[in-house]
């Protein structure tokens, strides 16, 4: 089966948790002189699951013949994409989520972009480490003076 | 509307304004020129920017700017490099790259900002004529046909997403509407699908989803799959000058192609790439033998055809965006959904209501043409060498800008590893060819949508709407046609190449 219908059968599981939940589960909540009113709070979803569940099940069912690859990369050659590198960048953006707020927007952003380059193969130290701080540095005024958005700058047990 | 047009000439000349539209345009040439990073991608880095300056007419001002800065930097790294910086500049490298390749780089660069020019403000001028007329008679729509004109504009989105692909976009744009309706409604204070968690009650960040649908997975697949540097070297560029008589054979090509271009851009689902490729195949079709034998060994006139038509097609998609509120594309829903964060809902109201964000927007475009003109045909050699930078240093600060977005937003770090998450789920549906903006388009349109079809329910208790109003329900068959037409003559294709193993 091909990645395409595997990806339908995700989004139908989906549509059928979303219709279980829009048909079975939301109505009880509902306030008795709500049940008088003809459109209820869970009347677009019942619509919506039901359009989702047809939909998908033509996708995954084969009915539309899928001709084009529109997007140029194929995921048949994944293995010879730089897969590493690209898992790599996402533990590093989680890693940059975790670390953000308790060790500060400086080292914490300067660290994110200095790693990002190393990840992607970059050896040039002298230039990659002003080019981080400053950057950094810049972004943070901008954020902090021009936007007027609070920003951590140091780490938590620095102060501030 | 003169009154509104002198309006709108006092909000966009003053001094913010036009810094916006200079710093918009520089920001779209610079970063539409690179290799594989679309207008939406740029736009959505470039929204909460944009939403926490708090002025509407300035937000939507700079975005405009980027959008059509991309797509004029898009066509510099066509022609110098054969290696579109967007999908709607691909035509322009079929004889753009064969120019410069000749030594004439500096003159089919010209061409390019002159056909470029040309079709944003001719595109600007019908704008200027067509939106006040548009809006008013969206004014006599009632909810009933707010609805059906948005189930249109859904199905046209999806019928327009190519053959075999009709249904992978209608069940993006269902997947969009169902993300919507996560959070509390606007007609029933009821929390709704939020299983629970505090953080879901308000809803889904558009931001955020903006962010992850376009921005991530571009950058994901510059990782994954670097393009390749271009088959071009990079021509030295000299002799920016044309002469008259070029000038004389691309005129008409320049006139035809704004006008097909800005009516190919109105409508939905069918942006600049569509009108690039049908503006060079249609210049094709029509030019004399002589000429035909050039096409795509260097024509100038098939270089000024699909960049006229590609900037018309972008200020056409302003169109539904300003008068009805319905965003054709990807790009106009994330200006959408800027609007709505600075609450301003686009509308037939809006021309009325505030006239000076509409004709503000609208008068900033032509300055923002002149700006792009003035500012790209002396400085493109030096523009064009950021085209070097390597990805090595660009690619983390995307993914950070991407990050930072999300981050400024809503000032929260769970809302950063959502937007990894959903970011992940939009790579793995980008493999398998499904498109991303009816996703998005979903989700703005969803809340909207949703209040429209139950307005019409308790007006008409109940679905009679859409006998009771003859307009609804013509709209509503219009668009089950849309949606039924491309399926049949895929279904039909299908038929024809029987015996032909059908893929995995």
């Amino acid at each position: 089966m091909s990645l395409d219908r595997w990806i339908a059968l995700i989004l139908l599981g989906f549509c059928v948790v979303y219709g279980y939940t829009s048909w079975f589960i939301m109505d009880a909540s509902l306030a008795p002189f709500m049940k008088r009113n003809p459109i209820w709070p869970s009347t677009f979803p019942k619509i919506l699951s039901v359009l989702g569940i047809v939909l998908s099940s033509i996708i995954l069912l084969g009915f539309e013949r899928n001709v084009s690859n529109t997007t140029g990369i194929d995921y048949r050659r994944l293995h010879e994409y730089k897969l590493g590198q690209a898992v790599l960048l996402l533990l590093l953006m989680v890693l940059y989520a975790l670390v953000l707020r308790p060790v500060g927007f400086i080292f914490s952003t300067s660290l994110f972009l200095i790693l990002g380059s190393v990840i992607l193969g970059e050896r040039k130290w002298l230039l990659m480490l002003p080019i981080a701080i400053i950057s950094t540095l810049f972004v943070w005024y901008l954020v902090q003076v021009v936007l007027g958005i609070y920003m951590r700058p140091l780490p938590v047990w620095i102060g501030i | 509307m003169l009154e509104g047009i002198l309006l709108g000439l006092q909000t966009a000349f003053s001094v913010q304004m036009l810094i916006m539209v200079i710093g918009g345009c520089l920001i779209g040439t610079f970063i539409g020129m690179l290799p594989g990073l679309g207008p939406m991608s740029i736009i959505a880095i470039m929204i909460p920017v944009a939403i926490s300056m708090g002025d509407p007419a300035a937000a939507i001002i700079l975005l405009a700017g980027v959008y059509y800065g991309a797509i004029f930097g898009g066509s510099t790294s066509s022609i110098l490099l054969n290696a579109p910086g967007v999908a709607g500049t691909v035509a322009t490298s079929f004889d753009g790259y064969p120019l410069a390749k000749k030594g004439k780089a500096g003159k089919a660069l010209t061409v390019a900002a002159i056909a470029s020019f040309c079709g944003g403000t001719l595109g600007a001028v019908l704008l200027m004529v067509f939106a006040p007329a548009l809006s008013s008679v969206a004014l006599l729509f009632h909810s009933a046909e707010y609805f059906a004109l948005m189930v249109v504009g859904l199905s046209a989105i999806a019928a327009f997403a190519g053959t075999g692909q009709v249904a992978k976009a209608l069940l993006m744009t269902v997947v969009g509407l169902m993300l919507g309706t996560v959070g509390e409604g606007t007609m029933f204070s009821l929390p709704r699908f939020t299983m629970g968690i505090m953080d879901l009650q308000s809803g889904l960040s558009f931001v955020t989803l903006a962010m992850a649908m376009f921005a991530l997975p571009e950058a994901l697949f510059l990782v994954l799959n670097p393009p390749k540097p271009g088959t071009g070297k990079g021509e030295e560029i000299k002799e920016l000058r044309i002469t008259r008589q070029e000038a004389k054979s691309i005129a008409p090509v320049i006139g035809r192609q704004s006008i097909q271009g800005f009516f190919i851009g109105v409508l939905p689902g069918a942006g600049a790439t569509i009108a690039s490729f049908l503006g060079y195949a249609v210049e094709r079709n029509i030019a004399s033998k002589d000429e035909q034998k050039e096409f795509g060994k260097g024509s100038i006139k098939g270089l000024a055809a699909p960049e006229t038509a590609n900037n018309a097609a972008c200020t056409g998609s302003f169109v539904p965006l300003l008068t009805l509120g319905i965003p054709g594309s990807g790009t106009t829903a994330i200006l959408l959904g800027a609007l709505i964060a600075l609450n301003v809902t686009p509308g037939p109201r809006l021309m009325l209501d505030e006239p000076q964000i509409f004709w503000a927007v609208i008068i900033s475009m032509y300055i923002g043409n002149i700006v792009l003109l003035v500012l790209n045909l002396p400085l493109i050699p030096y523009i064009a060498k950021i085209l070097t930078i390597p990805r090595n240093f660009l690619i983390p600060y995307i993914l950070f800008f991407t990050l930072m977005g999300a981050y400024i937003g809503q000032n929260n770090a769970t809302e950063l590893l959502i937007l990894i998450g959903f970011g992940v789920c939009a790579t793995a549906l980008k493999f398998a060819d499904y498109p991303l903006a009816p996703l998005l388009i979903g989700f703005i349109l969803g809340a909207m949508l949703e209040d429209n079809f139950a307005r019409s329910m308790q007006l008409y208790d109940g679905v009679a709407f859409i006998t009771a109003r003859p307009m609804t329900m013509v709209l509503l068959c219009v668009a089950v046609l849309l949606v039924l037409l491309p399926s049949l003559r895929a279904k039909q294709a299908k038929i024809k190449s029987k015996g032909i193993a059908d893929g995995d």
